[in-house]
């Protein structure tokens, strides 16, 4: 657990980027700390490893006040991972990734083995292992960075923007790769964005930072898409915060239509508007107009716009399955991806209106965190 | 011509001494260089002031600085010792600025990293930030090897005998072939110096021929 109390930093040139911080981060949790540039973010994630030293206030680790532990050794115990990685570029992947138990003082063999075996934790392929950083990819050296972070297995991680520097569609491959390691790890991490999307996906819990470095408002993901604070949270979430706030609530029991389907293969002289077509073993392949057909349905006839949402996701994902399917009828499947069912956009809303929202906590009022709103505003 | 032919061997015994005397200072002063180049980026106000001095220093005529070395160290006014001295400050005054500028040529975000994963102040030093400042040492290294091989010469004035002798025996018995010999045994020996320093400097820095995947 990672406790900041009444943690204030002022630069020499009396510009305050913190103040009176009261932040605890639970351990085995990610705590996303999200706000506007400049509002201090970088330096309270700095002043976990006393990178920069509190003017006051103080931080605690797991109790201990960090202030009483010597600073390379504490954070010999601490991953860092920051957003260009931060690579040394003299040194191979492996050396680089060997760097924390090599001043540990592991022997070799073990920080070989160990190197190599993040190599895979972490996707990557072992041949890389004797490039230089600058021979690798923005997203292949973010890898790395966090391979490097994670080696002498520290209980506590500081991530900042550690994902920012990569194109959209990798930077969702690496936070959906960390979240499953994360999964695994349980590590105690502190995570820094400034993207309100990704402060919401990787979160168990996400503190809003105001400029002047003033936390605006503490609680889990669904809570606060549902319950802003006041208008600067508001603002910050988003106007699409209600439609987003729907991945958080899980599907209800949604009135399921079965569906008639056609084998890949198969040839038809139905007539309907739209025919959902599945492969042996059940699963939905995509949708087709039968009178376009000319034969047995082929790869190229398959209409494969719309999305499937497994029984046990979220509303968002089942409303988003109906909307984007060219017949209107949402593709529902279950954990193992065959079909169940259909659900239509009408059907979903009426679910989503029975639903219960996250409830309003009594004691929430703007600017005071919850004390530990994972455990509280777990959403129903 | 005959005179080259007759007597070119001498360029061994002069090139050697003259390799000597410009090359152990280069070693000195980049040794010296170092911890005061990381003494400019340490203290931000002690940059100007070491680099202008160490500039300044450059500015001293070598004739003078060879006449006043065994004033200053007490030695023999014959004795080589007073030439490594005079080179040293030359070779120290040109490095100090490389190296300072070598190690903030290091990313920040590294050095950052380096700190966030724990190397205490001395370890980051020597492992990370060193290492990366070489390849702007090594360029500021070949100059100051270049600049070295050709102030040597002005030592034959003192008595110090290396290559610099020709040129001026050439020039008082005006024997163009002995000029000549020397001016091209002075290019040849700064050639092997900038090789030599080139050739380290690419086995120390391999990271920087990989090309990009
Ligand atoms: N060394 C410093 N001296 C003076 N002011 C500083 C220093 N470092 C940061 N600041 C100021 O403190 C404030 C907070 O900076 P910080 O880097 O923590 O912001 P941030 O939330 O990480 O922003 P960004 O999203 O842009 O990274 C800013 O106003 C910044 O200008
Ligand atoms: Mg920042």
């Amino acid at each position: 657990m990672i406790r900041f109390d009444r943690v204030t930093k002022r630069f020499p040139d009396g510009t305050v980027a913190v103040d009176e911080l009261d932040l605890t981060a639970p351990t085995g949790k990610i705590t996303v700390l999200v706000g506007p540039s400049g509002c201090g973010k970088t330096t309270s994630l700095r002043m976990v490893n006393r990178m920069i030293e509190p003017t006051s206030g103080a931080i605690y680790l797991d109790g201990t006040d960090t202030a009483d532990l010597k600073a390379a050794e504490m954070r010999r115990g601490i991953g860092y991972v920051i957003q260009h990685a931060g690579l040394f570029p003299h040194r191979t992947i492996v050396e680089n990734i060997g760097a924390v138990p090599t001043l540990l003082g592991w022997d070799k063999k073990r920080i070989q083995e160990r190197s190599m075996e993040l190599l895979e934790r972490v996707g990557l392929d072992p041949s890389v292992a004797r490039r230089y950083p600058s021979q690798l990819s923005g997203g292949q050296q973010q890898r790395v960075g966090v391979a490097r972070a994670l080696a002498a297995d520290p209980p506590v991680m500081l991530m900042d923007e550690p994902f920012s520097a990569v194109d959209p569609v990798v930077r969702e491959q690496l936070q959906d790769e960390f979240l499953r390691l994360q999964d695994e790890l349980d590590k105690t991490i502190i995570f820094v964005t400034h993207d309100i999307d990704e402060a919401i996906k990787m979160g168990d819990q996400v503190a809003v930072l105001r400029v002047g470095g003033r936390l605006a408002q503490m609680a889990d993901p669904a809570y606060l898409l549902t319950h802003p604070a006041d208008d600067f949270v508001a603002d910050f979430v988003g106007r699409d915060r209600g439609y987003r706030a729907l991945s958080f609530q899980a599907s209800p029991r949604l009135p399921l239509h079965s569906e008639r389907t056609l084998l890949m293969g198969e040839a038809t002289d139905r007539t309907d508007e739209w025919i959902l077509v599945v492969d042996d073993e059940h699963r939905p392949q995509g949708w087709v107009e039968p009178s376009r057909l000319s034969g047995p349905v082929t790869e190229a006839d398959l209409q494969r716009g719309g999305t499937v949402a497994r029984a046990s996701g979220s509303l968002r994902a089942a409303l988003d399955a109906a909307l984007s399917a060219p017949s209107r009828r949402g593709v529902i499947v279950d954990d193992s991806g065959e079909l169940i069912g259909t659900v239509r956009a009408h059907e979903v809303l009426a679910a989503i209106e029975d639903a219960d929202r996250p409830e309003l906590q009594d004691d929430d009022q703007a600017g005071s965190p919850a004390p530990d709103p994972a455990a509280e505003h777990t959403p129903s | 011509m005959t005179w080259i032919q007759d007597n070119w061997t001498v360029i061994f015994p002069l090139g050697w001494s003259h390799a000597v005397l410009a090359g152990v200072p280069l070693v000195i002063g980049l040794i010296l260089a170092i911890p005061l180049g990381w003494a400019a980026r340490r203290w931000r106000r002690a940059y100007p002031v070491i680099v202008s001095t160490s500039g300044l220093l450059y500015t001293i005529p070598s004739l003078a600085l060879f006449i006043l070395m065994p004033l200053i160290l007490g030695t023999q006014i014959l004795d080589p010792v007073n030439v490594v001295a005079a080179m040293t400050v030359y070779t120290v005054a040109l490095l100090v600025r490389t190296v300072a500028d070598g190690l903030g040529s290091v990313p920040d975000h590294v050095q950052q990293a380096a700190t966030a994963m724990g190397y205490g102040g001395l370890r980051r030093f020597l492992v990370v930030e060193l290492p990366l400042a070489i390849p702007v040492i090594i360029a500021g290294l070949r100059v100051a090897a270049v600049s070295n091989v050709s102030i040597v010469s002005v030592a034959s004035l003192i008595g110090v005998s290396q290559l610099g002798d020709l040129l001026v025996d050439g020039f008082n018995r005006n024997i163009p072939g002995e000029l000549l010999l020397g001016i091209a045994a002075c290019l040849a020996l700064a050639l092997v110096f900038d090789v030599v320093i080139t050739a380290v400097g690419r086995a120390l820095t391999p990271w920087t021929r990989t090309a990009r995947a």
